[in-house]
C-alpha cells in the first residue's frame, strides 16, 4: 500500500471541520470525501491503465473499431516487435549510459563545487558563484544553438558523448550542495581537519555522509531530467544506434503508427525506470520536487 | 528521518560572515595551498558551467545579427533578424499559440492543484494513494505522455472516440483538428502537470498554524472564512511560486508538440520553442532561430525578474527587513 507518513501524521490537525456533523464514534468508518477523492484519482490513473492494457492487446484488438477497451488476452506481440526489430534495447543501453553518468558526475562535481564555496575561501569566489548562479536562469533555447557548434567542433555530434558533456554538471547541484553544506556544523569538519585530514577527506568522511538528503535531491532530480529529455538528443543526434529511450520512441511512433501495439510496448519500457524509481523513494521524490520548488 | 531539507536561504551568508574567523591554526597558515585546492575543487563546475552556458549566451546574441546555416561561414546582418521576425506571421502566430497555452494551463493547473490540495488534506483513509495517483503523470515524460495521448486520441483506433462512441457522440478530430489541438495539449499538460501543483500546495498546508484555526474557530469562524483568512493567505508565497515558475515551463513547451503534432495542424500548435527548433535546425537558419531565442529568453527574464521581486516583498513583509 503506498501510503506517506507526511499526510498520515496530520491527522490530527483538521480533524473536525473536515468530516462535518459528527457521526458519533470518533472516527466515520467511511467518509464521503472518497466519493469524490476516487474518480478524481482513477481520472489521473486511467491513462496509465490503459497504456499497460493496450502494451498487452493484439493489432486486431486494437484496430477494429469500436476498439475494444479490454485486452482477451495476454500478447506479447508488441514487446517481442520492439524488442526484437527495433533499437529498444540499445537505446534503453544509452538512456541508462547517459542518466548515470550525469548522476554521478552531478553528485561528484556538485560535492567538490558545492564544498569550496561552502567552506573554503579563495580569490574569486564570490564572482564565480554569482556568475554560476545567474547561469540557473537561462533558458535552455538559448544556448542550444551555441551548444550544438561546440559539439560539432569537438566531433560529438552523433555520439552519446554529446548528450553526457552538457549534462555533468549543473548550477543546481552546485548551489544546492552549497547551501546544504552551510547549514552542517563546522565543529565536526573543524576537528577532523585538526587531526590531520585532508580537504577531501574531511569531505568524504565527515560532510558527504551528514549530507544524504541533498544528494539524494541532486541524484533524483538529475535523472528525471536526463531520462525524459527529448529536445537535445532530437538535436544532437542523428543516426539510430546514438538514439535515447525518448528519442527512439518519439521516431518509433512517427514511422509505425499503425501498430499501436508495439508502440505502447516501447513507451512501457521508456516509463517504468521512472516509475520504479518513483515508487521505490517516493518520499526522497516528492521532497526533492517540493523542497527545490518551494524554496528555489 | 529526513526532515525537509532548509538548505536555499541566503540568510545564513550574513551568519558566516559575522562569525569571526580563527587567526591561528592550520585553517589561517595553509592558505595558498587551500587557494589551490578550492579551485582544483571548482574547475570542473567552473569549465562546464561556463564553457556551455555563459560562452554560448554571449555566442547566441552574435548569432542573433547573423545570418547563419551551421556549415558556412556566417555574414553579419545586423538587426535584420529581429526586423524579420516582427513581420513573420509564423512567428506571431507562435507567439499567440504559446500565450494562449500559457494563459490556459497556468490558472487552471494552478486552480485545480489547490482545489486537489485542499480536498486531499484531510484525515481520510486512502488519501496517500490518491496523491500518489494525481502526482505520478507528473515523472512521465512528455514523449511518452505525447505517445500515450495519440494513440488514446486517434481519431480512428482511439479509445477516446470509442467511449464517446458508445455514448452516442461523433467521433472528434482531437490532435489532428486545428479548433482542438492546442487546448488536448492544455489537457494533456494538466494531465501531467497539477500533481506538481497538489504536491506542492499540500506541503504548504502544513504550515498553516493549527492553533490560528483553532483560534479562529473558537471566535465563531466557518469554514468558508477560515479559508478565505486563513488557509490562502498562508498559502500565497507559494501561489506566487506557482504561477511564475508555471508560466516559466508553459512558455518553454516543445517536446510534447513535437511528439504530438509536430506544430500542426495548419501551425495550430506551433509554439514559440518549436519555431526556434525549426528555424536553427530544420531550415539551418541559426540566425533567425537565435534571434527568436533571444526574444523568449527576454520575456522569461520579465517572468523571472517578477518573481524575485514578488518574492522578495513577501519575504520582507513576512521576516521584517533583515536581509
Amino acid at each position: 500500500m503506498i501510503t506517506t507518513a507526511g499526510v498520515s501524521q496530520r491527522t490530527h490537525r483538521q480533524a473536525a471541520p473536515a468530516s462535518g456533523p459528527r457521526r458519533g464514534g470518533i472516527r466515520p468508518p467511511f467518509s464521503a470525501w472518497h466519493l469524490l477523492l476516487a474518480p478524481l484519482a482513477l481520472i489521473f490513473a486511467i491513462p496509465l491503465i490503459w497504456l499497460l492494457l493496450s502494451s498487452v492487446m493484439s493489432d486486431a484488438e486494437i484496430n477494429r473499431f469500436p476498439p475494444a477497451l479490454w485486452p482477451s488476452g495476454i500478447d506479447l506481440g508488441g514487446y517481442q516487435y520492439v524488442l526484437n526489430n527495433a533499437g529498444f534495447p540499445r537505446w534503453f543501453a544509452n538512456s541508462l549510459i547517459v542518466s548515470v553518468t550525469a548522476v554521478v558526475a552531478n553528485l561528484v562535481f556538485g560535492a567538490l563545487g558545492g564544498y569550496a564555496f561552502a567552506r573554503m575561501r579563495f580569490a574569486g569566489s564570490r564572482v564565480l558563484l554569482v556568475l554560476i548562479l545567474a547561469t540557473m536562469v537561462i533558458p535552455f533555447q538559448l544556448t542550444m544553438i551555441p551548444t550544438f557548434l561546440v559539439m560539432k567542433r569537438l566531433g560529438l555530434i552523433d555520439t552519446l558523448g554529446a548528450l553526457i558533456i552538457p549534462s555533468l554538471v549543473t548550477p543546481f547541484a552546485v548551489f544546492l550542495l552549497r547551501q546544504f553544506f552551510l547549514s552542517l556544523p563546522r565543529e565536526l569538519e573543524e576537528a577532523a581537519w585538526i587531526d590531520g585530514c585532508s580537504r577531501l577527506r574531511v569531505l568524504v568522511r565527515v560532510v558527504l555522509p551528514l549530507s544524504r538528503p541533498a544528494l539524494s535531491t541532486v541524484a533524483v532530480l538529475t535523472f528525471l531530467a536526463t531520462w525524459n529529455d527529448l529536445t537535445w538528443p532530437l538535436i544532437a543526434i542523428n543516426h539510430d544506434t546514438q538514439y535515447t529511450l525518448q528519442l527512439g520512441l518519439a521516431t518509433f511512433q512517427g514511422r509505425h503508427h499503425t501498430k499501436w501495439a508495439a508502440v505502447m510496448a516501447g513507451n512501457v519500457i521508456t516509463v517504468v525506470p521512472v516509475l520504479l524509481a518513483f515508487l521505490g523513494a517516493q518520499k526522497a521524490f516528492i521532497q526533492s520536487i517540493t523542497s527545490s520548488g518551494l524554496k528555489g | 528521518m529526513p526532515s525537509l531539507p532548509t538548505p536555499i536561504t541566503i540568510a545564513d551568508r550574513a551568519k558566516e560572515r559575522s562569525t569571526p574567523r580563527r587567526p591561528t591554526g592550520p585553517w589561517y597558515s595553509q592558505r595558498r595551498q587551500e587557494a589551490t585546492t578550492a579551485w582544483a575543487f571548482i574547475s570542473p563546475a567552473v569549465l562546464i558551467i561556463i564553457g556551455l552556458s555563459v560562452v554560448p549566451v554571449v555566442w547566441s546574441l552574435l548569432l542573433s545579427f547573423q545570418a547563419d546555416d551551421l556549415v558556412t561561414p556566417s555574414v553579419w546582418v545586423g538587426l535584420d533578424n529581429y526586423r524579420a521576425l516582427a513581420e513573420d506571421p509564423n512567428f506571431g502566430q507562435a507567439v499567440r499559440n504559446t500565450l494562449l497555452y500559457t494563459a490556459m494551463y497556468v490558472p487552471l493547473s494552478i486552480g485545480l492543484g489547490l482545489g486537489l490540495a485542499l480536498a486531499l488534506n484531510r484525515p481520510v483513509k486512502l488519501v496517500g494513494l490518491y496523491r500518489t495517483l494525481i502526482f505520478v503523470p507528473f515523472v512521465i515524460s512528455p514523449t511518452a505522455q505525447g505517445t500515450l495521448f495519440s494513440f488514446i486520441l486517434d481519431p480512428e483506433f482511439g479509445a477516446a472516440n470509442s467511449v464517446l462512441h458508445s455514448l452516442g457522440v461523433s467521433p472528434q478530430g482531437f490532435l489532428t483538428d486545428p479548433a482542438q489541438a492546442l487546448l488536448v495539449l492544455v489537457g494533456i499538460t494538466l494531465w501531467s502537470g497539477t500533481g506538481f501543483c497538489v504536491v506542492v500546495y499540500l506541503a504548504a498546508l502544513q504550515d498553516v498554524s493549527p492553533s490560528l484555526i483553532e483560534a479562529a474557530r473558537l471566535d465563531g469562524a466557518g469554514r468558508v472564512r477560515l479559508l478565505r483568512h486563513i488557509t490562502l493567505p498562508t498559502l500565497a508565497p507559494v501561489s506566487v511560486f506557482l504561477v511564475l515558475w508555471q508560466t516559466i515551463n508553459a512558455l518553454q513547451v516543445f517536446d510534447l508538440v513535437y511528439v504530438t503534432t509536430k506544430g500542426g495542424p495548419l501551425g495550430a500548435t506551433t509554439v514559440i520553442v518549436y519555431f526556434i527548433w525549426e528555424q536553427a535546425f530544420k531550415n539551418f537558419s541559426a540566425g533567425y532561430g537565435a534571434a527568436a531565442a533571444y526574444v523568449l529568453a527576454l520575456a522569461l527574464l520579465v517572468v523571472g525578474v517578477g518573481l524575485r521581486v514578488v518574492r522578495g516583498r513577501e519575504r520582507r513583509r513576512l521576516e521584517g527587513a533583515t536581509s
